[in-house]
C-alpha cells in the first residue's frame, strides 16, 4: 500500500526566502537514502512558502482567486514523500527515523492513498463498457494500417 | 532506551508495529549476524529469537529507538551463549565467542562509517540467498524471507503451496549452503556476471509469479509484485552500477504501471488486453520511475541485456497513449535484437506479435506457423491464443474458432480460460461485418 507522509509547515518555514539549515539538509538527505536504499521512496518533493501559492474558492459557478501567504502555518503542507510499505504501522516506523524536519517543534501526517482496488464498484461498470467497446474496434484497427 | 507508551497501546498495534520493525531491519540484522556467524541459516534462527525476544520485552520495556541495534545485540548474546556451549567440541566456535564478546563491547550504531558494511552485508546476502546451487523456488523463497522479511506462511500463500513445503525448502537450502560452504561473498570478476543473472532470474520470478498467476483463480498476487519491485529497487542501489539491474527494475515499474491501477484486471477479475486496456489508469509515477532506470542503465554502457530490451519494448508501450500510437516498428527491432542475444521460441512468438501489428497479419502468421512444430510450445497456450488472434484478423473465422478453443484447453487460469472461450464464441460472427 502506498502513503503519502507530509511535512508540516511551520511559521519559520513560511517566510519568505526560508531556506532550511544545511545541517538539517544534510540529515534530511542521509533519511532519503535510506528510504531509496530499502526500496521505499516513491517520490518527493519540497514545497515552497505558501506566499507563492494561491487558494481558488469555490462556490456554485463562482470561482475566487486569493493569493498567499495563508495564516495557520501548520495546517499548511511544506512537502511531502509518497511511500511504499506493507502497513500503516512499517510507515509510522519509518517517519520515526527521520530527523526532525524543522527546528523546533514540528508534525509529520501519514495519510493512506487511494488505490483503484478502493473505487472497485464504482469502475465496472465503466471499466467493462470501456472493454467492450474496445473490442469491438479491435479487428478494423489492423485492417486501417 | 525511550518507551513509546506500552500501557495505551494494545498488544496487537505492538505486534503490528513489531512486525513492521522486522520488515524494516530483519534484512540488515540478518546479514551482519551471518559475516559474524559465518552461517547464514543459524543468523537467520538467531534472528527470529531476538524477534521472539523483542515480542516478549517490548510490550513491557517498550520500543527501543534503535530496534536494529536491539535486534542484533540480542541476537549476539545468544550466538555468544550457543558457541560457548559448543565450545569444548569445536575450538572455532570458541574463537567466534571471543570475536562476538569482543564486538559487544563496541557501541553498535548503524552510523555513516557503517553504512558501506551494512550494505556490503545485505548485498552478500542477495547473492548467498541467490546461490545457483539452489533450485530457483529455493532461491526465491530464502530470498523472500531473508530480504524481503516475508513469513513462511505469507510465501507459502504467495505461491499458493502448503507451508511445510515452503518450510522445508528453506531449511533445505539453508542446509546446502552450510554443508556445500557455501561463502559469505560478493563474487567478483567473470563469476560476478552468472551470479548476478541468478539473482535477477530470483526476483523476476517472483515479480512474475505475482503479475501472471500461473494456477489458480486470481489473475494477479500484486504483493508479490511489490516484494519483488522493492527487492529490485534495493537491488539497483547496493549495485548501481549493473545495467541489467535497472533494465530489471524498469520493467518491473512498467509492468506494474498496468496491474496497480487494475487496468488489467476488471472488477470481476476478467483479464484485459493490453489493446484494450483503459490507458489513463496506467500509473504515470511508476512509468515515469520505469523510463528514469532504463535512462540510468544506458548511462553504464549502450549495451544491452535480455531484462533491458524487455523494458524498453515495455517502454514502448508505456509511452503510447492510445495503441495505435505505439511505435511498432521500433518494437519489431528491440524483439529481433533481443531474439538474436537469447534465442526463444516465445521471444519469436512475442516477435511475431509485433510484427502484425507493424506489417499486418499475414507476415505475422507466416512466423508462427514457423513455431507450430515447436517442441517446447506444445503446450504453451499463447501460442494457439496468437494464431487464433491473427487468423480472425484474417477473416478465417472456423480457423480462428478451432484454435481459441485449443488455446482455453491449454491455459491453467480459470480467468484467462473464459476469455479465450468467449472470443471462440466471438467467432461465429460474419467476418464481412464484425
Amino acid at each position: 500500500m502506498r502513503f503519502m507522509v507530509i511535512v508540516k509547515a511551520t511559521p519559520e518555514s513560511e517566510k519568505e526566502g526560508a531556506l532550511p539549515d544545511p545541517q538539517l539538509l544534510l540529515e534530511m538527505g542521509k533519511y532519503n537514502e535510506e528510504l531509496i536504499k530499502a526500496g521505499v521512496l516513491l517520490a518527493m518533493d519540497g514545497l515552497h512558502p505558501s506566499s507563492k501559492g494561491a487558494r481558488i474558492k469555490f462556490s456554485g459557478k463562482s470561482r475566487i482567486v486569493i493569493d498567499g501567504p495563508f495564516t495557520e502555518a501548520k495546517e499548511l503542507v511544506a512537502g511531502f514523500w509518497l511511500w511504499q510499505v506493507k502497513s500503516l504501522e512499517e510507515a509510522i516506523e519509518w517517519v520515526k527515523r527521520c530527523p526532525n524536519p524543522h527546528a523546533g517543534d514540528s508534525e509529520i501526517e501519514i495519510r493512506q492513498v487511494f488505490e483503484m482496488e478502493d473505487f472497485a464498484p464504482i469502475l465496472s461498470e465503466e471499466q467493462i463498457q470501456h472493454k467492450v467497446a474496445k473490442r469491438a474496434e479491435l479487428p478494423n484497427q489492423t485492417a486501417k494500417k | 532506551m525511550s518507551a513509546t507508551d506500552p500501557h495505551h497501546a494494545t498488544h496487537q498495534a505492538l505486534c503490528r508495529t513489531i512486525e513492521a520493525v522486522w520488515r524494516i531491519e530483519s534484512a540488515r540484522v540478518i546479514a551482519g549476524l551471518t559475516r559474524l556467524t559465518r552461517d547464514v541459516g543459524l543468523a537467520e534462527d538467531l534472528a527470529q529469537e531476538a524477534l521472539v525476544a523483542a515480542l516478549e520485552q517490548w510490550p513491557q520495556t517498550g520500543v527501543p529507538d534503535n530496534t536494529a541495534a536491539w535486534l542484533t545485540a540480542t541476537a549476539k548474546r545468544r550466538a555468544i551463549d550457543l558457541f560457548r556451549c559448543n565450545a569444548v567440541a569445536e575450538r572455532k566456535h570458541e574463537e567466534l565467542a571471543r570475536e562476538l564478546e569482543a564486538l559487544e563491547q563496541t557501541v553498535p550504531d548503524l552510523d555513516s562509517t557503517l553504512d558501506n558494511t551494512i550494505s556490503d552485508d545485505l548485498l552478500r546476502l542477495v547473492f548467498i540467498a541467490c546461490h545457483p546451487i539452489l533450485p530457483t523456488e529455493s532461491r526465491a523463497a530464502l530470498t523472500l524471507r531473508l530480504l524481503g522479511g516475508l513469513t513462511t506462511d505469507e510465501i507459502a500463500r504467495a505461491f499458493l503451496t502448503p507451508e511445510p513445503t515452503i518450510a522445508q525448502r528453506i531449511v533445505r537450502a539453508k542446509r546446502t549452503l552450510a554443508d556445500k560452504h557455501i561463502p559469505f561473498e560478493v563474487p567478483r570478476g567473470p563469476e560476478l556476471a552468472a551470479r548476478l543473472s541468478s539473482v535477477l532470474e530470483v526476483i523476476y520470478l517472483i515479480f512474475n509469479e505475482g503479475y501472471s498467476a500461473t494456477t489458480g483463480d486470481d489473475l494477479m498476487r500484486p504483493a508479490l509484485c511489490e516484494d519483488a519491485l522493492r527487492l529490485g529497487r534495493i537491488l539497483a542501489e547496493l549495485t548501481p552500477t549493473e545495467p541489467e539491474v535497472h533494465g530489471l527494475v524498469a520493467f518491473m515499474e512498467i509492468q506494474a504501471s498496468r496491474s496497480r491501477t487494475r487496468a488489467r484486471v476488471t472488477s470481476t477479475g476478467e483479464p484485459v488486453l493490453l489493446f484494450d486496456q483503459n490507458r489513463t489508469q496506467w500509473d504515470q509515477l511508476l512509468i515515469r520511475r520505469g523510463l528514469t532506470a532504463i535512462e540510468r542503465a544506458h548511462k553504464i554502457n549502450t549495451t544491452r541485456g535480455p531484462y533491458l530490451f524487455q523494458a524498453e519494448i515495455a517502454a514502448c508501450h508505456a509511452r503510447a497513449r492510445t495503441p495505435s500510437e505505439t511505435d511498432w516498428h521500433r518494437i519489431v527491432i528491440l524483439y529481433t535484437e533481443l531474439a538474436q542475444l537469447t534465442p526463444s521460441p516465445v521471444i519469436e512468438l512475442n516477435r511475431a506479435v509485433a510484427v502484425s501489428m507493424a506489417y499486418g497479419p499475414q507476415a505475422a502468421l507466416t512466423l508462427v506457423d514457423a513455431l507450430a512444430s515447436e517442441p517446447s510450445l506444445a503446450r504453451y497456450h499463447l501460442l494457439p491464443s496468437v494464431r487464433a488472434d491473427l487468423l480472425y484478423k484474417l477473416g478465417r473465422r472456423p480457423e480462428a474458432r478451432t484454435e481459441f478453443e485449443r488455446a482455453a484447453a491449454l491455459t491453467r487460469n480459470t480467468r484467462e480460460r473464459a476469455l479465450l472461450l468467449a472470443r471462440a464464441a466471438s467467432c461465429e460472427t460474419d467476418p464481412t461485418n464484425p
